[in-house]
């Protein structure tokens, strides 16, 4: 498991875990991104926010809480 | 007649305002939810004879009461208890949308379903079955394609025919046992029961909602239903980690079930969407797409706007000297013309730049660019402690600091929005190009291009200095958490585009203006009366006469402090003017020195007032000093007095400060 934040752009992954607190997953949570969940990498610049696309919508992401957000390899 | 309250809610991105423009055509009345600047749209609907009162709630992506937005829109249902709920979803973006449906029905929501944009679905490649829809949830599902105005009287005849429907009641089977354990302790409360849904308060238990912890703080059951919530954690806590996170899993997994039977996927297709993000989201493309786009915005606002600010200020120039040639008493006359009339004109000049800004933005808004624009500045935004948002406010402060600032509004996080408030003013608008143009003209000859973007240059670097600094000293911390969605590109809906523009224009014109005006009258008094008495409206012409008046007694006064700088009691006049709106700054010294605009930058030139330092001086003073009326005005309702007044005064110092700086570097270098 990594964070999101390493992942490449055009890679699938799946969500498994936040770490930290509650507050702002809450959100990504409301807007798609809950654990188990299937992402799609659509933008990764090694720098600034990543855009990933969730369940058929699109969400810039800060780096910052894309560290936070810990994937696995799609199999 | 009775009215019924309905709601409309819906993510952010659903087309939800076209739909509530679509419900209520004009009879709209806009405000903000109490205590909040969150704003709050209500409107009319006629149906059938039954008078409909519509509720726009905010865009939400669920009701956790994590955000502002969030607390509004449950708080609202909850209490407010409105007969029906309209829930628009985007049929592109089924799943997620569906997420926020289900929280309504466990409120005890009676939902209907407006199922929007199917359109796009099916150019997504999606096909959103609305009567399978229908039969899974349990609730009417009408299909829209709101832009085009379809579906919408469809809509209504379902809204009214479902005024006494009773909800659907969603289950969830992994927490039936624990649900039903709790509303079996919960319904010994008769009050509880009479006042809100017991389901939904024992799920909300379950995920800790602080807000219905305090609802059962003050039940007469309080005891019983915390011993019996600590039984329950006991057990759950044995299958999962993390019981929020558990229960939005099990909705996400009754979703996919009914998405799997109510959607047809064809193939996958590239969007236009995507095609488009492959440049503007680009990693080298994409900054110098955001200035270009921004440059063309602004040229076209210009050169649109321009000749409409003509027309106004000559006809309200015409009109002046009508009336006060018409007039004998002079002190009437006077105040009719150079108060009032020329009050109001100055007013009015404003407003074709700022339309027309806001006819772009809105423009830009509604395409989905500006999700774009943020995404791609973030990375440069960031490290200077801002957010990636606060880009379109700080962009749109090239036009007018007014509308930039309410612009904020998009910021969620407190601390982000005062932060972008607070050096939007160091945006150089576009009142203060005139006087960079007669300074640059009569100083700087040959060199104004250089010396103009220099001021422009001067305020972007001094707001992102300033940025920084508030971070790291009232601000402590990071800039919250960048996320936000990138809604699918949109074919311009004009309705909405225009829609928004006129409530911002007219908003501008009822703060903005009505401070502007009554300013002018203000200074117009101070003008033409002075210690002496009344000077006559001569004054206005002559520098003899302005020289007896009150505002060159304050000029005077506040010659001392301008002492450092080489400059005189006129300038000093001309900065107390330029306090109600900058380019005023210009006219004034017009009237000092007794000379009209064209010759003005040679009257300037030949006087010894300035020396070119002292000139570049005044130019970064008017850039820095007091942001106008209007401006502080828009700061104290978004932000509050406090924060008014401290942007009005680390303004003043910093001017001053770099005013005093430039003046000792040139002093030691020239």
């Amino acid at each position: 498991m990594f964070p999101l934040a390493f992942v490449g752009e055009g890679k699938r992954v799946i969500l498994k875990y936040f770490a930290g607190g509650h507050g702002i997953f809450r959100k990504l949570v409301d807007m798609g991104l809950n654990p188990g969940s299937e992402i799609f990498v659509v933008r990764n610049q090694m720098a600034g926010p990543l855009i990933i696309s969730v369940k058929g919508g699109q969400i810039a992401l800060g780096r910052g809480i894309a560290m936070k957000i810990y994937v696995e390899v799609k199999e | 007649m009775k009215e019924v309250v309905i709601a409309l809610i819906g993510n952010p991105n659903t087309g939800k305002t076209t739909i509530f423009n679509a419900l209520t055509g004009l009879r709209q009345h806009i405000g903000n939810w109490p205590g909040v600047t969150v704003e709050k749209k209500e409107g009319e609907l006629e149906h059938k004879g039954i008078k409909f009162r519509v509720v726009d709630l905010p865009g939400v992506y669920g009701l956790t009461a994590y955000s502002i937005d969030e607390k509004i829109a449950r708080n609202f249902i909850v209490q407010e208890k409105p007969k029906v709920v309209v829930d628009i979803i985007d049929a592109s973006n089924l799943e997620r949308n569906l997420y926020l449906a289900l929280q309504l029905l466990e409120i005890g929501a009676n939902v209907v379903i407006a199922l929007n944009k199917i359109d796009i679905s099916e150019e997504k490649g999606y096909n959103v079955n609305p009567e399978k829809l229908e039969e899974l949830l349990g609730v009417p599902v009408v299909p829209t394609i709101a832009s085009k105005g379809e579906g919408i009287d469809k809509l209504k005849e379902r809204i009214a025919k479902s005024l006494d429907k009773k909800p659907p009641i969603v289950e969830y089977p992994n927490f039936e046992p624990y649900i039903k354990k709790l509303i079996k302790v919960l319904e010994k409360d008769e009050k509880l029961t009479r006042q809100y849904n017991l389901r939904w308060l024992a799920i909300k238990l379950l995920e800790e909602d602080s807000d219905v912890r305090a609802i059962i703080e003050k039940s007469k059951m309080r005891d019983d239903v915390l011993k019996t919530l600590i039984d329950v954690f006991n057990d759950l806590h044995k299958k999962y980690d993390d019981i929020e996170l558990a229960l939005a899993d099990e909705r996400y997994k009754i979703i996919s079930e009914i998405a799997k039977k109510a959607v047809t996927k064809k193939e996958e297709r590239i969007t236009f969407t995507e095609m488009l993000d492959e440049v503007f989201t680009h990693k080298y493309l994409g900054i110098p797409v955001f200035f270009s786009l921004m440059w063309m915005a602004f040229k076209f606002t210009f050169d649109v706007s321009a000749p409409f600010s003509d027309i106004i200020d000559a006809f309200f120039g015409w009109l002046g000297g009508v009336v006060g040639s018409g007039i004998g008493n002079d002190a009437l006359a006077s105040l009719l013309r150079d108060g009032i009339l020329a009050g109001l004109g100055s007013v009015l000049v404003f407003l074709p730049p700022i339309a027309f800004l806001f006819l772009v933005f809105s423009w830009l808004e509604d395409s989905g660019y500006m999700a774009r624009a943020a995404f791609v500045m973030d990375r440069v935004m960031h490290r200077f402690g801002l957010h990636g948002k606060s880009v379109v406010p700080m962009i749109m402060g090239f036009g007018c600091n007014v509308p930039a600032i309410m612009a904020t509004r998009t910021l969620e996080d407190e601390k982000d929005r005062i932060l972008t408030i607070l050096i939007n003013p160091l945006m150089s608008c576009s009142a203060r190009l005139p006087v960079y143009a007669l300074f640059a003209g009569a100083f700087f000859m040959g060199r104004e291009g250089t010396v103009i973007t220099s001021m422009y240059i001067l305020g972007i670097l001094l707001a992102l200095i300033l940025a920084w600094l508030f971070r790291g000293f009232i601000f402590k911390g990071q800039p919250s958490h960048f996320v936000m969605e990138l809604p699918p590109y949109n074919k311009p809906n004009w309705r909405t585009i225009f829609g928004v523009t006129w409530t911002r224009t007219e908003k501008f014109l009822k703060k903005a203006g009505t401070i502007i005006f009554a300013t002018m009258i203000i200074v117009w008094l101070l003008s033409v009366t002075g210690p002496s008495g009344y000077l006559g409206s001569n004054a206005l012409e002559s520098g003899e006469l302005l020289a007896k008046s009150w505002v060159a007694t304050i000029g005077r006064a506040l010659e001392p402090i301008f002492k450092p700088f080489g400059w005189d009691w006129k300038a000093g006049v001309a900065l107390f003017f330029g306090f109600l709106a900058k380019e005023v700054v210009v006219g004034t010294m017009g009237i000092l020195y007794g000379v009209g605009e064209e010759s003005l930058p040679y009257a300037l030139a030949s006087s010894s007032a300035f020396t070119p330092v002292a000139a570049f001086a005044f130019m970064a003073f008017v850039l820095i000093y007091v942001p106008c009326v209007a401006t502080i005005g828009v700061i104290k309702q978004e932000a509050g007095t406090k924060w008014a007044l401290f942007a009005l005064l680390y303004e003043l110092l910093l001017a001053y400060l770099v005013a005093l700086v430039i003046v000792l570097m040139g002093g030691a270098l020239l």
